[in-house]
């Protein structure tokens, strides 16, 4: 299995502020990867690191096949970070952000419309400016970004907070899809059940380092699914 | 870079045409100072005539900390920089994308000013060729300067002070060239035609250098934390 | 950007740290040159203001160009050193330019104030007024100006992890803006009010003048030296202490890690369930 994203005692910094502190983590293609742990332990810091936007301070790192120490600009083109800020302008609508993202990461615009309908933004909403969308409509627009940019590697940082139920299943199914599909998913969240569920394997983030590795839902489904079936 | 570049300008005048704050809030702001001068230096004609050429840019200048001010603060939604790094896109076609909104904002204000001037200072038009050309050069000078300052106080603390502080005495050769070139064209003043030219030479290197600082200083200026 | 291994862990993202070693802000180098631009100080102003003759046409009053005109050219050289320490610093990203122009700007500031103020107390008796707009004094009061700009955005970026990079660009683009604003100040004056003022009218300058403002400026070059060597030391050690304090942070970050483990583990009712019921557990 191809291995997407490798660290290795990665340590990165925030200003003078240690936020990696020596994270070793490996994920392969296809992986749903979930990131626990406590505020301020660091996952916003790693999924920012294997997006190319922070540098690295000592130990290795390798996304997507690029040593994030030598280059790590290559990268940001070929992964998708749902952050924290939904990255929208506020002035503008959900139609013209859609449109701005995926002409300036130069996808076409066929795929803009379907994006808009998978996350069901498509029709009166579309042309409603983003400072006047609630918070979960803000986020489906963000995905809608997501969604045009065709990423290997998804990094999604806390997806299902401020989404109702039906938003946070829209997230868990764009996810599952994804991975059915080979994108890798790197997903930050305190909603440990449904995200759980969801993941192959769950990541303990703590004081800046990888604590713990476990499985997660769909390893041990897909487990079941093969001792049942053979 | 080029494409990029437009992708940016009109995503910026897009915004623009949608939240109208130049237009609500720019324009007003520059005729206001234009009366605020007139209560200043006493609304005799003469003297008013005589310092329009100043007046005037002075005026454009105080507009243009806004406009760019303004162009950044569009910048600051949470998690657009992060996306713009993402995107792909050339950090010269960021800069000159926004550089050329700026620039365009800028030179709408001064139809609007130079209107205003004519109108409240009485102002004389003699060489109408002469003040377009200075102005449009004057503009893309400062709009790139403007630019680059700009995005260079990008999340630094007091940006709103410290752009004025950096930004206006950098612009100071604009002022004077703008100005004596505007006196020529006004016939206020004793700057012949010649001496005009030869000021927007000044202004044209002025443009060509500050866009070219901004080419290659915009990439290390978008990685930050 | 290559990732930096110092040992250290030095927190600085933008500069590698600097080599040199200096503990403290005196050596015996430096302490040797300050008692020759003290002592070339003192014996500069002698000449000055007492040995020399008092200027035909001005007087007294033109003892104060030995001191304008050697703190000038300072303030120039202060300028142009800032300016090539940027254009280092973006070349070769070490700290060492960072500091330098750093301290340099900063002294460069006090030299163009003694400049302009040495100028405008000799413009009062000598042309009646405390200010003219000649392009010098014009182009001098703009580098003042750039100058404080410059360095309340070194202290506004202080602590921030790019801030070498970012001052470095501000300088270059203020360096580009000074020989624009020389040749418009230039021209805008020859424009309204004729040739610039000759510093001594019609004074020819030769002997113990000569020699006076040429000491001068030998000390002053020599204080510049002098203060940049010890401004620069000042501020390597700054960053040394900031240094020092990096290795605690991660130090007490990785401790965060383990007082965190000990409070779950003495919490047996209210731990989060993915921690008792993981199905296979591989401590990293």
């Amino acid at each position: 299995m191809r291995r997407v994203v490798h660290l290795r005692d990665a340590v990165c910094v925030l200003g003078r502020f240690p936020a990696l502190a020596g994270a070793t983590l490996d994920v392969d293609a296809g992986e749903i990867v979930l990131l626990q742990g406590p505020n301020g332990a660091g996952k916003s810091t790693l999924l920012r690191l294997c997006a190319g936007l922070l540098p690295l301070q000592s130990g290795e790192a390798e996304v997507l096949g690029r040593d994030l120490a030598g280059d790590a600009r290559s990268v940001r083109r070929r992964v998708a970070l749902l952050g924290h800020g939904v990255g929208l302008y506020e002035e503008l609508t959900v139609a013209d952000n859609v449109a701005f993202w995926a002409a300036a990461a130069k996808a076409g615009t066929g795929e803009i419309d379907a994006a808009m309908t998978r996350v069901g933004l498509a029709g009166r909403l579309a042309d409603v400016e983003v400072a006047r969308l609630s918070a979960g409509q803000r986020r489906r627009a963000a995905l809608a970004v997501l969604l045009t940019r065709h990423a290997e590697l998804w990094l999604l940082d806390e997806p299902h907070a401020g989404l109702d139920a039906q938003g946070r299943d829209l997230v868990d199914h764009l996810v599952a899809t994804a991975a059915e599909a080979g994108v890798t998913v790197v997903i930050a969240s305190h909603d440990l059940d449904r995200a759980t569920a969801l993941a192959d394997r769950v990541a303990t983030i703590d004081g800046g380092v990888v604590a713990q590795l476990s499985d997660g839902g769909r390893a041990r489904r897909d487990e079941a699914e093969l001792t049942s079936a053979g | 870079m080029l494409a990029d570049a437009w992708v940016i300008a009109a995503k910026d005048l897009r915004i623009e045409w949608r939240s109208r704050v130049a237009f609500n809030q720019l324009a007003p702001f520059a005729l206001v100072v234009l009366v605020l001068f007139a209560f200043a230096l006493d609304s005799q004609q003469t003297v008013l005539a005589e310092a329009t050429p100043g007046l005037l840019w002075i005026t454009i200048l105080l507009a243009l900390v806004l406009c760019v001010q303004r162009t950044f603060v569009t910048e600051g939604a949470p998690g657009l920089a992060d996306q713009l790094r993402l995107s792909g896109l050339d950090p010269a076609g960021i800069f000159l994308g926004k550089a050329l909104g700026v620039f365009v904002q800028l030179v709408a204000l001064e139809i609007l000013t130079v209107a205003g001037a004519a109108i409240l200072y009485s102002t004389h038009f003699g060489s109408i060729g002469l003040l377009v050309c200075a102005a449009l050069v004057a503009s893309v000078g400062l709009a790139a300067a403007g630019t680059l300052y700009g995005a260079l106080l990008l999340g630094v603390r007091g940006r709103e002070t410290l752009l004025p502080l950096l930004l206006l005495p950098v612009v100071a050769p604009v002022l004077i060239g703008a100005t004596s070139a505007f006196q020529a064209a006004l016939g206020t003043g004793d700057v012949t035609f010649d001496q005009a030219w030869r000021w927007v030479g000044l202004l044209a290197a002025f443009a060509v250098a500050y866009l070219l600082a901004g080419i290659f200083a915009f990439g290390p200026l978008l990685e930050d934390t | 950007m290559t990732s930096i291994d110092t040992g250290l862990g030095h927190p600085r993202t933008d500069v590698e740290p600097t080599r040199v070693a200096p503990v403290g802000t005196s050596s015996t180098a430096t302490r040797i040159l300050g008692v020759v631009t003290l002592a070339l100080t003192v014996v500069g102003l002698a000449y000055s203001l007492i040995i020399s003759p008092p200027d035909a046409n001005q007087s007294n009053a033109a003892r104060l160009l030995y001191i304008h005109v050697p703190s000038a050219i300072v303030a120039y050289v202060a300028f142009g050193v800032t300016a090539l320490a940027s254009i280092m610093v973006l070349w070769r990203k070490t700290e060492v330019w960072d500091l330098i122009a750093g301290a340099s700007a900063e002294i460069g500031i006090i030299f163009t104030s003694l400049c302009l103020a040495t100028g405008m107390l000799w413009g009062r008796p000598i042309w009646g007024v405390y200010w003219t707009w000649d392009a010098r004094l014009t182009t001098t009061a703009l580098l003042l100006v750039l100058f404080v700009g410059y360095v309340a955005l070194r202290r506004a970026l202080a602590g921030t992890a790019n801030r070498a990079k970012w001052c470095a660009i501000a300088g270059i683009i203020a360096a580009i803006d000074v020989p624009i604003v020389h040749q418009s100040t230039n021209w805008w004056v020859t424009l309204h009010q004729g040739q610039t003022v000759r510093l001594l009218g019609e004074s020819e300058i030769g002997g113990t003048m000569l020699f006076s403002l040429l000491l001068m400026m030998v000390a002053g070059m020599c204080g510049y030296v002098w203060l940049l060597i010890v401004r620069f030391r000042v501020g390597y050690l700054a960053e040394r202490v900031d240094e020092s304090a990096f290795d605690e942070a991660i130090a007490q970050r990785r401790a965060e890690a383990a007082e965190q483990k000990q409070a779950s583990t003495q919490r047996p009712a209210t731990a989060p369930e993915v921690v008792t019921t993981s199905a296979s557990t591989e401590v990293d």
